[in-house]
């Protein structure tokens, strides 16, 4: 929890160095921050603890989540390169500063025992978020996804708060502990109508921020436009926190209400789903296509939502936890490559500019189909036992058809995974050595490790969530 | 621990060799499957002395009850000595080939080992199906880097039909697995004991599951549409990993997971199944006969007989089980053998077409009595390895349903047609442009020829010693079934 104090600290303190020191140090500094914080977080491991006037708590499960997204944050951080052309013109300080003040917002969404605080973390990450997606400046695909990104995200936050006022207005009360109470207590019958579409618009809220079919259409744009490392950013700490607090709502409070909510999102998973699949099959360019697959991701975890019971916990935790790695070091991949095609070919995000990519640069190829295969749920890498944990979660509550196609889609995103693999292996193309600085090329076999080893050890993690 | 060294040998090695690549990589790959099939044959000779053959356990996911289980008992044994004999042969064909030396080639075949090794020794439902899939993952880059023409589309198009097949098998696993008491368990023995309790409908639509997934493996018609492209795109290496011990994880997943899981399942599909396979065998062998290419004549001709051994298991008895781990052994070893001299004519004429070839025997007189000696084992004939296996799996078929009986024994004339033909076009006859001064096999391409035609010689005049060892477990199989 003074994980949150310290962040922010260290987010204006980040601020102030960029007057002195350049970009590496900052970098340098903004890493050993995050380990801090995560030392913090894991200090209060065990201490389930009110905070805050009760508006804040800290449970086992939630100092998972903020650990997943403080390690996402920490790779994010160590995959950032000079952003735009030159360090000079681009105040990187302020990006680490707005990075560090996202992850306090996610860190509020994972742990928020109140709703304005779940309200107030969301603004914190999003408002954050729209900064850095239109970061670079003279780049209209920035500006349009940034405009599109704020647009829409302040839709949705308008939503989410319409849907918390009229939670509060049949409830009383903002506390999650009081309104699980309430709604436990009550007769469904004796409860306001009002009280349903509330719930009904603060799932549809957060949904928007998870990018669930039909709630998607900004994020293949916002996704594509983003400068790479802040697509890096988003399809992991942002998806990882809003799932967490759906999460949080889902199979808590709002858990007694399951038969107002459960089609709804069973519907929304499975079009998510397919929708996700469907869609990235066809997409030439990899950024693309990874915003479809975050999109997919999205609906294999709304999967398990609905249930109570708690080794669902520990999937949705390994899930991400998997998910996060696998995407990380695919976006590195990619940010290495488009800026080596940049000057070369028209369309440097393309999967055409992979070709060709193992002849000379084995590690990155291998790292970047080893990402491939952990999305795609292959034996070996830890995206297999994600798949396997929510696939045998979800099944366990006798929900078979959602399951079965859920299997099937992802025997379709094998298609468009392995068009990566197949492009970076199979089909001829010069790339030469690609220069990968030192600790660029730490985290990512750092991030490959972890998905191999997840992927052959399991327990490792799954035993702690 | 003699296990783990089996299952993780190769796997090192492999890994050794694709990282470090060294320069003498055919010496340490050849070196390093040798090991492995003498430490094999140590486990195995284990095996046969216990009474319940060797088991290891480690515990893998405790939360979820999946352990690191490993077994050898009858039923298994024979394949794992399957893939650790013929490895050696398999490594020894790439000799003085461009293969020979290309550290990535002979690492991904060994990490291939491990991992059909693996599947073969998986006591734990989930252990097996991490390694049946895992498998693809080699086989898949072997072909897919060194393939022939077309690889890219037709690897893919492999590795998508076969993924998409083991998932099948997923979620049949997963739903046994949740039935099982208490905190469940995903032990194969615990499996059984939970899925014969099951009632017929819900067996029936698990064997089905479990049936598409295993007869895309191996395949059975009509999900064989992979089979003959993947066949003859690979490079001969992938090939005889492919069709000497890859498919034989899917009818060992018959013997091993469908059989003693649903009985009753088998009583509303079982008749079904025989009958695709039947169809099979009459199907590749009709195909087979009209091919122009050599490999892909093989191809069928593989498919043929897996269409024979998923019949005999699948008619749940003794005879059927043991004749069919007898013919996966001794089809291991013709096929490998027969790819092999398709390799040897092709790296000297660079062709594979029938009707190019012909008068090789002229040149070459023991690549003629190996080809000869082979194909005698894959057409059957009595005092061939062949002849044992097939013999006992018509004669299940046919004590299942006459008829069906009847049908499947026509594989062994039209077996009979398509391969003396094969031998008769290439290596009889006049010579043509591109046999002429055809050059006689190496020393290195002998010292795997002759040994596979002992081996199908001993196989053929001497089978108790095998079916003594896998009389046990086929036995304690079949009381599981009544």
């Amino acid at each position: 929890m003074t994980a949150i104090i310290a962040l922010s600290l260290f987010g204006i303190s980040n601020l102030f160095l960029g007057f002195w020191f350049p970009r590496k140090t900052i970098q340098m500094v903004t890493l050993l921050f995050l380990v801090v914080s995560m030392a913090l977080t894991v200090s209060d491991w065990n201490h389930e603890l009110l905070w805050f006037g009760n508006m804040f708590r800290t449970t086992n499960t939630s100092i998972n989540f903020s650990l997943i997204i403080q390690l996402a944050a920490f790779f994010v951080v160590a995959f950032s390169k000079a952003f735009g052309q030159d360090d000079e013109h681009t105040h990187p300080a302020e990006y680490y500063a707005i990075m560090l003040f996202s992850v306090v917002g996610a860190i509020l969404m994972v742990s928020f025992d109140h709703m304005i605080v779940l309200f107030v973390g969301l603004e914190i990450l999003s408002v954050a978020m729209y900064v850095l997606t239109g970061s670079d400046k003279r780049n209209l695909r920035s500006n349009e996804a940034a405009i599109k990104y704020f647009l829409m995200g302040s839709f949705t936050t308008g939503i989410l708060l319409f849907g918390i006022t009229l939670v509060y207005g049949a409830t009383h009360s903002f506390y999650i502990s009081n309104i699980g109470t309430i709604l436990t207590n009550t007769a469904p019958e004796s409860m306001p109508s009002f009280l349903f579409i509330g719930v009904l618009l603060i799932i549809v809220g957060l949904l928007f921020k998870v990018s669930a079919a039909p709630f998607h259409f900004w994020t293949p744009d916002v996704y594509e436009g983003a400068p790479t490392i802040f697509t890096m950013f988003m399809s992991t700490i942002v998806k990882t926190a809003s799932f967490a607090a759906l999460f949080h709502l889902v199979s808590g409070i709002f858990g007694s209400l399951y038969t107002v909510w459960v089609l709804p999102v069973y519907f929304i998973s499975m079009l998510t789903l397919v929708v996700g699949n469907i869609s990235a099959v066809y997409q030439q360019s990899v950024k693309r296509m990874l915003a479809f697959s975050s999109i997919s991701h999205a609906g294999y975890l709304l999967l398990t939502v609905s249930s109570k019971q708690i080794s669902t916990t520990s999937s949705i935790l390994y899930y991400s936890l998997s998910y996060t790695l696998a995407t990380v070091v695919a976006f590195a991949v990619l940010i290495l490559v488009s800026e080596y095609q940049s000057a070369r070919v028209e369309k440097p995000e393309n999967f055409s500019s992979f070709e060709g990519l193992a002849k000379n640069n084995p590690g990155l190829a291998l790292c970047f189909t080893i990402s491939m295969l952990s999305l795609a749920g292959i034996p070996l890498t830890a995206g297999f036992w994600g798949k396997f944990f929510i696939f045998s979660d979800t099944f366990s509550r006798n929900i078979i058809y959602p399951v079965i196609l859920a299997i099937l889609m992802s025997a379709v995103g094998i298609y468009y995974y392995f068009k990566g693999i197949i492009a970076v292996y199979l089909k001829a193309g010069e790339i030469e050595k690609i220069e990968v600085p030192v600790l660029f090329k730490m985290a990512l076999w750092a991030c490959t490790l972890g998905t191999i080893i997840l992927g052959v050890y399991p327990s490792l993690v799954k035993s702690v969530f | 621990m003699s296990l783990l060294f089996i299952l993780f040998f190769p796997l090192v090695i492999g890994a050794i060799l694709l990282v470090a690549k060294p320069k003498q990589a055919f010496a340490i790959s050849l070196i390093a499957s040798i090991i492995e099939l003498v430490a094999t044959a140590f486990v195995l000779k284990d095996a046969a002395a216990a009474e319940n053959g060797l088991v290891f356990t480690k515990p893998w996911i405790e939360e979820a009850g999946i352990s690191f289980s490993l077994w050898v008992d009858g039923v298994n044994g024979i394949l794992i000595g399957l893939c650790a004999l013929m490895v050696p042969f398999i490594v020894a064909t790439t000799a003085n080939s461009d293969k020979a030396n290309n550290a990535q080639y002979q690492g991904l075949m060994l990490a291939m080992q491990t991992a059909l090794m693996g599947a073969f020794l998986a006591k734990d439902a989930f252990l097996f199906y991490f390694f049946f899939e895992a498998s693809l993952l080699p086989i898949y880059f072997l072909a897919a880097i060194y393939g022939g023409e077309n690889k890219n589309a037709i690897t893919f198009k492999f590795f998508v039909y076969t993924l998409f097949g083991s998932l099948f098998l997923l979620i049949g696993l997963i739903y046994v697995y949740l039935v099982t008491p208490g905190s469940h368990s995903s032990d194969i023995e615990t499996l059984y004991q939970t899925a014969i309790m099951l009632p017929e409908r819900i067996q029936g639509n698990l064997f089905l599951a479990f049936f598409i997934a295993f007869a895309i493996k191996m395949p059975i018609f009509p999900f064989h549409t992979w089979q003959p492209d993947t066949y003859t795109v690979a490079p001969t290496q992938a090939t005889m990993l492919l069709s000497g011990i890859m498919l034989k994880m899917g009818t060992y997943g018959l013997i091993r997971l469908v059989l003693p899981m649903f009985p009753l399942g088998m009583i509303t599909w079982g008749n079904t199944a025989i009958i695709l396979s039947v169809i099979g065998i009459i199907y590749g062998s009709i195909i087979a006969i009209q091919q122009k290419d050599a490999k892909r004549l093989l191809a069928y001709s593989s498919f043929a007989h897996v269409g024979l051994m998923s019949a005999g298991i699948l008619s749940q008895s003794t005879e059927g089980i043991q004749g069919a781990l007898y013919q996966m052994l001794s089809h291991g070893i013709n096929i490998v053998g027969l790819f092999f001299i398709i390799e040897i004519i092709e790296r000297r004429t660079k062709s594979r077409e029938i009707a190019q070839l012909g008068g090789i025997t002229q040149y070459s007189y023991v690549l003629t009595v190996a080809f000869v000696i082979l194909s005698l084992g894959s057409v059957a004939l009595p005092l061939t390895n062949g002849f044992i296996g097939e013999f006992l799996l018509l004669k299940s078929v046919f004590d299942h349903d006459m008829i069906l009986g009847i049908v499947a024994g026509i594989t062994i004339i039209l077996g009979a047609v398509y391969t003396l033909r094969l031998i008769q076009k290439t290596m009889f006859g006049n010579f043509s442009r591109i046999t002429k001064d055809f050059e006689d096999v190496s020393s290195a391409e002998k010292w795997v020829l002759i040994p596979l035609c002992v081996l199908v010689i001993v196989g053929g005049v001497y089978p108790t010693w095998i079916l003594n060892f896998t009389e046990p477990g086929v036995q304690a199989l079949v009381s599981l079934l009544k």
